[in-house]
C-alpha cells in the first residue's frame, strides 16, 4: 500500500517541492497573523475603554462597613451596653446566579427556615443588586466553616465582621435600654424610616430607640477587589470610613439600678427612682423582663411567642406604660387639693371603719377614730378622704391632679409612654357621654375608680409636691450633653407636662411632707422604718375589684390588689423619690414599701460614702419660696460647709 | 556517510526565537497561576522545556530519513496507543485522553500521533514522486489522517483531532492537488458539515454549546459563553500597553478560565496589552518564516514536507487559539504552541523542531 521510502529515495532524490507554493504559504502566514492582529486591535484599541469598565465591574464590589453603635454608660461612666465583634452572613446577588436553586442548601448550612430566606430575598427585591442581603447575624463557627467549605458551590455567601450589641444579662434595665433590631418591612413603609435602607439595624425600644440618631453613627463602605468566586483579595481600592456612633451617658446610677433590680426580684411590676431636683431618672425596672440580647441577634420564633403570650407582659415597660389605680398614694394629691383649697386644715373626721356617702357605705380598713389631715396621711384613713372628696368634688380634685401631671405624659425621653387617666365631669362627658354622679368622686378620693397613673407619673407628682411644687421633666439622658437642636427634637417627639411649678403654700408643704415622714415611723409603713434616714412616703393598696374597695379583702391571684409605695428622702426637697408598683402584691406597706426602702437606703448609703459622711438632712424650713435648690445641686450632695452638721457627725434622722 | 552534524550547524536564530517564546511563556504562566492552586506550574513548565531541549538535541542527531523509514511502524504503534486510551485511559474532565504511566506522568498519545502523521504524510507524498494526484491518492491521504482522527474525536478531543487536518491540507497542497480537486473536496465537506449541523448528532452537546455560545455569548453566561466573555474582557481591558505583569485583574481574579493553558494569550494581552500581543504575533511570524525558509532550503521532498507539516500545525493552532481568545473563533480547547502550559504540547513542538534542525543541518547534503 505505502511505497517503500528506501526504494523511492533512490529514484527521486532530486525532486523538490515547488518554490512558488512555499512562497504562497508565507503570504498565508502574513495574512492570517494580520487578521489576528486586527482582532486584537478591535478589542484592545477600539474597545479598550468599555472592556476596562467591564473588568472593573467584574472585580470591584462595594461592601458596607457598619458603624459600631455608641456605647451606653451610667451617670458615673460605668458601662451598661457594650459591643462585641461578631460575624454575619450576607448574600451577594451580583454573581448572575440562580439563587433560588441554592436556597435549600443555604437553609441547611445556616440552619434557617427556607421560607425565612425567601421572605428576606423578597424584602430586598427592589434594592440595588450590589447591596448585600443580611441572611444571618452572629453566625456560629460551624456555620462559618460551612460557608468557607462551600465557596465554590455557594460563592454568593459572604461573611462580614460586625460589631454587635452586648446587653446586660438577666434583663437588667432591659426596658430602659431597649434593644436594636433590623428594620422590618413594615418599618420601612413608615415615614419615620424614610432615610433608612433594608437591613439597617436601628434602636427599636427604650434608649436605643429615642437616641438612635446619637448611637447609630454613619455606615461607611469599601470598594474591595474580589475574584470570580466573590472572595476578597488584595487591598481595598477605596474606602469611606464608618463614623462610629457617639457614646451616651445615662442619668441612671448603676448602684441604684442594681438595688432596684434586686428589690424587684420575684415581683411583677415596676420601680422607678428619680432625682426630683432635676428629673434625672436614677433607676428604672420593670418586671418580668426580657433578654434584649435575644432581640439584637437572633430572635427565635419560640422566644418571641413566649414573650408575647406571657400574661405578665414582659415587653411592657411598666414604669411608664402600666396604667393602674394609684390607691392610697393618691391621698397625697387629695391632701394637696384639700389644703390648698383651705378645706382640709381644720377637717376632723370620725372613722368607724367607713362611712355612708350618697346613700352607699364606703369601707375603711380600720376603725381609726378621730382623724385629722396629718393622721389621714399617716394612717391612710379612707373615711377621711371619702369625706374630703365629697367636700372638694371631682373637678377640684381633677384640677390639682392635672396640675401635678396626672392624665398627661410626663415627657420622659422614652418611647410609648402612657398618659393615664384622671376622671372629671368633662372627662366623663367626653369619653362616656354621660353626666358625672357626685357619688363617683368618693372612691376617687382614695385613688380608686377611674383614676389611672403610671409609676413614673406618681413618682414625679409626689416627688414634686415634696419639692414644694417644682416638677421636672423626667429624663434618662443629661439634656446639656445633647446638641440643642436634638434636645428640642426629642422633647417635641416625646411631649408631656415637662417642667412646671405648682404653687404650694409653705405650711401645706410642711404638713404633707411631715405626715409622709410619719408614715414610715408610726404610720402604715412603720415596718420599713429606716434608722438614720429621713425617709418619707405613702403606701397604696389598689383594689382591682370594685365591690371590695376600701375594705380588708384584697382577694387573691390576678384579682389581688396592687401594692404601691412612693418613698423619698429626705422628706422635703428630696434627693430621690422612688415609686414601686408590685402587681397583685396585696398591701402596699407589706409588698411595695420594703422594696422602695431598699433602694432609698442603697442610694443614701452611697451618697454618704461618697461625700464623706455628709448628713442627709432635711431641707430648711420653708421661707418665702418653697422652691428648693434652684441651682440644681441636690441637698445631700451640697458641700458640708453649707450645712451645720459637723463633717464626721453621724447622720441623724430629723423629727 | 555525510559529514557529522555539529552544534555549529544548529539554527541558532530559530533556537533564539523559540527560547525567547519559552521565557515569555514561563513568565506568563507564573503570573497566571500566582493566586491559584496551580501556583508553581512555571517551574514544571521549565522542567518540560529542559526535557524538550534534550529530546530536541537527541532527535536532531538522527538522520530524518531514518525517521521517515520507521514512520509506518510509528503509525501502527500510534494507532495501538489511541486504542489503548479508549480502553485503559485516564478520564479527566469528561475526556479519556491520557494514559497514566505512574509517578504522576501522563502520556497523551494524540499529541505524539501528530508528529507521526507529519512524518507519515512526508513519506506518503514522497512516494507519489511528484506525479499528478489521482482521486485514489487523495483518498489514501485522507484515510491516513481520518483513522487516528476518528479515535481522537471519540476520546472526545475535538481540538487535537482538528490539528491533524492541517497536516493533510499542507500535504495535499504541496503534493500537487489540482484546484478542481480541492474545489470538489471543499464542496463535499460543506455538504457533509451542513448535514451534520442540521442533524445535530455528530457533535457532542458541549461542542454544540461552544458553537452556539460563540455566536451568542450571552446564552450561557456561566459556561462557555462566560469563558469567551471573560477572555474578551481580559484582552480588551489590556488596552494598548496592558496592565503590567501580575496586574491583570481578569487573570489574577480568576475570572479568566484556565489562564495558563488555553487562555494564556488572553492573560498575556491583559497584562501586556496590544503592544505585547503583537510582539508575540511578530515572534510567531519570525519563527514561521524561518521554518518556511528551512523548508525551501531542504535538500529533498520529505525534508520540506516535514517542515511544512510543522508550519501548518503551528499556524493552525495559533489561528484557532488566538482566534478563540479574541472572539474570532469558537472555543475548541487547543493549546497555543510555545506559550501554553503542558508537557505533551511542548514535547511535540520540541521534537518536531529537533527534526527540523536535522533537516536544516542536512540542507547541503546531496
Amino acid at each position: 500500500m505505502i511505497p517503500s521510502a528506501k526504494l523511492e529515495r533512490s529514484i527521486d532524490r532530486d525532486e523538490k517541492v515547488s518554490a512558488n507554493k512555499l512562497h504562497a504559504t508565507q503570504y498565508i502566514v502574513v495574512l492570517v497573523l494580520a487578521v489576528l492582529a486586527a482582532g486584537m486591535w478591535r478589542l484592545q484599541i477600539l474597545g479598550a475603554d468599555s472592556y476596562r469598565v467591564l473588568a472593573e465591574a467584574n472585580r470591584v464590589r462595594k461592601e458596607p462597613v457598619r458603624a459600631p453603635r455608641g456605647k451606653i454608660f451610667d451617670r458615673e461612666g460605668r458601662i451598661m451596653v457594650d459591643n462585641y465583634p461578631s460575624v454575619s452572613c450576607y448574600l451577594l446577588r451580583e454573581q448572575g446566579k440562580d439563587l433560588n436553586a441554592d436556597i435549600p442548601m443555604i437553609a441547611r448550612g445556616l440552619d434557617l427556615p427556607v421560607d425565612q430566606i425567601e421572605a428576606t430575598l423578597r424584602r430586598f427585591a427592589s434594592s440595588p443588586k450590589y447591596v448585600p442581603i443580611p441572611l444571618k447575624q452572629d453566625i456560629t463557627q460551624d456555620e462559618q466553616a460551612f460557608i468557607e467549605a462551600h465557596r465554590n458551590e455557594l460563592p454568593e455567601l459572604e461573611t462580614f465582621d460586625e460589631q454587635r450589641r452586648l446587653y446586660p444579662r438577666d434583663g437588667f434595665a432591659a426596658h430602659l435600654i431597649g434593644y436594636v433590631g433590623e428594620l422590618s418591612a413594615e418599618d420601612l413603609n413608615s415615614s419615620k424610616y424614610d432615610f433608612y435602607q433594608p437591613g439597617d439595624v436601628v434602636g427599636k425600644s427604650g434608649v436605643e430607640e429615642t437616641y438612635d440618631e446619637v448611637l447609630r453613627g454613619t455606615d461607611g463602605s469599601r470598594d474591595v477587589i474580589v475574584d470570580s468566586h466573590g472572595k476578597e483579595f488584595g487591598k481595598p481600592l477605596a474606602q469611606q470610613l464608618a463614623i462610629p456612633g457617639k457614646d451616651l451617658r445615662l442619668t441612671i446610677d448603676l448602684d441604684v439600678q442594681r438595688a432596684a433590680e434586686l428589690a424587684m426580684q420575684g415581683h411583677n411590676g415596676a420601680l422607678v427612682a428619680m432625682d426630683p431636683h432635676t428629673g434625672e431618672i436614677l433607676a428604672m425596672v420593670s418586671r418580668p423582663a426580657f433578654d434584649p440580647n435575644q432581640f439584637s441577634v437572633r430572635l427565635t420564633r419560640e422566644y418571641w411567642s413566649q414573650i408575647v403570650n406571657d400574661p405578665d407582659h414582659p415587653m411592657m415597660n411598666k414604669a411608664i406604660q402600666a396604667q393602674d389605680a394609684p390607691g392610697s398614694t393618691f391621698k397625697i394629691i387629695m391632701s394637696l387639693a384639700g389644703l390648698e383649697e383651705g378645706v382640709a386644715q381644720d377637717m376632723r373626721v370620725m372613722c368607724n371603719g367607713g362611712g355612708t356617702f350618697y346613700g352607699r357605705f364606703f369601707a375603711c380598713d380600720k376603725h381609726h377614730g378621730m382623724v385629722d389631715i396629718e393622721h389621714g396621711i399617716e394612717w391612710s384613713c379612707d373615711t377621711f378622704y371619702y369625706t374630703l372628696a365629697e367636700k372638694l368634688g371631682i373637678d377640684t380634685i381633677a384640677k390639682y391632679a392635672t396640675e401635678v401631671g396626672l392624665s398627661q405624659k410626663t415627657g420622659v425621653d422614652l418611647p410609648e409612654e402612657a398618659s393615664g387617666t384622671m376622671p372629671s365631669t368633662a372627662w366623663k362627658l367626653k369619653t362616656q357621654h354621660e353626666k358625672w354622679y357626685a357619688g363617683e368622686a368618693i372612691s376617687v378620693g382614695i385613688g380608686q375608680g377611674a383614676v389611672q397613673v403610671t409609676p413614673l407619673q406618681l413618682a414625679r407628682a409626689l416627688g414634686g409636691i415634696a419639692s414644694g411644687g417644682v416638677l421636672k421633666r423626667p429624663h434618662v439622658v443629661f439634656p446639656d450633653e445633647l446638641p440643642p437642636d436634638m434636645l428640642l427634637a426629642i422633647q417635641s417627639t416625646y411631649p408631656g407636662s415637662g417642667d412646671r411649678v405648682v404653687a404650694i403654700t409653705p405650711e401645706n408643704w410642711e404638713t404633707i411632707t411631715d405626715a409622709m415622714a410619719a408614715v414610715t415611723v408610726t404610720g402604715t409603713a412603720s415596718a420599713v422604718h429606716l434608722e438614720g434616714i429621713d425617709f418619707a412616703g405613702k403606701t397604696g393598696t389598689a383594689q382591682l375589684v370594685n365591690h371590695s374597695i376600701g375594705g380588708n379583702n384584697l382577694l387573691t391571684g390576678n384579682a389581688r390588689a396592687n401594692a404601691w409605695f412612693v418613698g423619698m428622702a429626705p422628706r422635703r426637697n428630696p434627693d430621690i423619690v422612688v415609686a414601686v408598683l408590685a402587681e397583685h402584691g396585696g398591701w402596699g406597706a407589706e409588698a411595695a414599701a420594703p422594696l422602695a426602702a431598699q433602694v432609698i437606703s442603697a442610694f443614701v448609703n452611697k451618697q454618704r460614702k461618697k461625700d464623706g459622711n455628709v448628713l442627709l438632712t432635711d431641707a430648711p424650713k420653708p421661707a418665702t419660696s418653697p422652691a428648693p435648690n434652684m441651682n440644681g445641686v441636690p441637698t445631700a450632695m451640697a458641700t458640708p460647709a453649707v450645712h451645720p452638721g459637723a463633717p464626721n457627725a453621724p447622720a441623724v434622722k430629723q423629727p | 556517510m555525510p559529514r557529522i552534524s555539529s552544534f555549529r550547524d544548529f539554527d541558532w536564530m530559530l533556537m533564539g526565537l523559540v527560547f525567547l517564546m519559552s521565557i515569555i511563556s514561563v513568565l506568563e504562566i507564573k503570573s497566571a497561576t500566582l493566586h491559584t492552586r496551580f501556583r508553581g506550574f512555571d517551574h514544571k513548565q521549565i522542567g518540560f522545556l529542559l526535557v524538550g531541549l534534550l529530546l530536541m538535541y537527541l532527535i536532531s542527531m538522527i538522520d530524518y530519513h531514518r525517521l521517515v523509514d520507521i514512520a509506518p511502524w510509528a503509525y501502527g504503534i500510534g494507532l495501538l496507543f489511541l486504542l489503548a486510551v479508549r480502553l485503559v485511559g485516564t478520564k479527566v474532565a469528561g475526556g479519556r485522553r491520557w494514559i497514566n504511566l505512574g509517578g504522576g506522568i501522563h502520556f497523551q498519545p494524540s499529541e505524539w500521533v501528530k508528529l507521526v502523521l507529519i512524518l507519515m504524510m512526508a513519506r506518503y507524498f514522497w512516494g507519489l514522486a511528484g506525479r499528478r494526484l489521482s482521486w485514489a491518492d487523495i483518498a489514501k491521504a485522507f484515510a491516513l489522517i481520518i483513522v487516528p482522527m476518528y479515535f481522537v474525536l471519540k476520546q472526545p478531543d475535538l481540538g487535537t483531532a482538528l490539528t491533524y487536518l492541517p497536516v493533510l491540507v499542507v500535504g495535499l497542497f504541496l503534493g500537487g492537488i489540482r484546484p478542481k480537486q480541492s474545489a470538489v473536496i471543499l464542496l463535499l465537506f460543506a455538504l457533509l458539515g451542513g448535514a451534520a449541523w442540521v442533524s445535530g448528532k455528530r457533535l457532542k452537546s458541549y461542542q454544540m454549546a461552544r458553537i452556539t455560545s460563540f455566536i451568542n455569548p450571552d446564552t450561557d453566561p456561566r459556561g462557555t459563553g462566560y469563558q469567551i466573555r471573560q477572555s474578551l474582557i481580559a484582552v480588551g481591558a489590556g488596552g494598548l500597553w496592558g496592565k503590567g505583569t501580575n496586574q491583570g485583574t481578569q487573570t489574577q481574579g480568576d475570572f479568566l478560565p484556565i489562564p495558563y493553558t488555553d487562555f494564556i494569550f488572553a492573560a498575556f494581552c491583559e497584562e501586556h496589552g496590544f503592544v505585547g500581543g503583537v510582539g508575540i504575533l511578530l515572534l510567531y511570524f519570525l519563527i514561521l518564516m524561518r521554518l518556511i525558509e528551512i523548508a525551501q532550503q531542504a535538500s529533498d521532498v520529505p525534508g520540506a514536507f516535514i517542515v511544512m507539516g510543522l508550519v501548518a500545525v503551528l499556524l493552525f493552532q495559533i489561528v484557532v487559539n488566538i482566534g478563540m481568545v479574541v472572539g474570532l473563533m469558537p472555543v475548541t480547547g487547543i493549546p497555543l504552541p510555545l506559550m501554553s502550559y503542558g508537557g505533551s504540547s511542548i514535547l511535540f513542538t520540541f521534537l518536531a523542531l529537533g527534526i527540523v534542525m536535522n533537516i536544516r543541518m542536512r540542507r547541503f547534503v546531496n
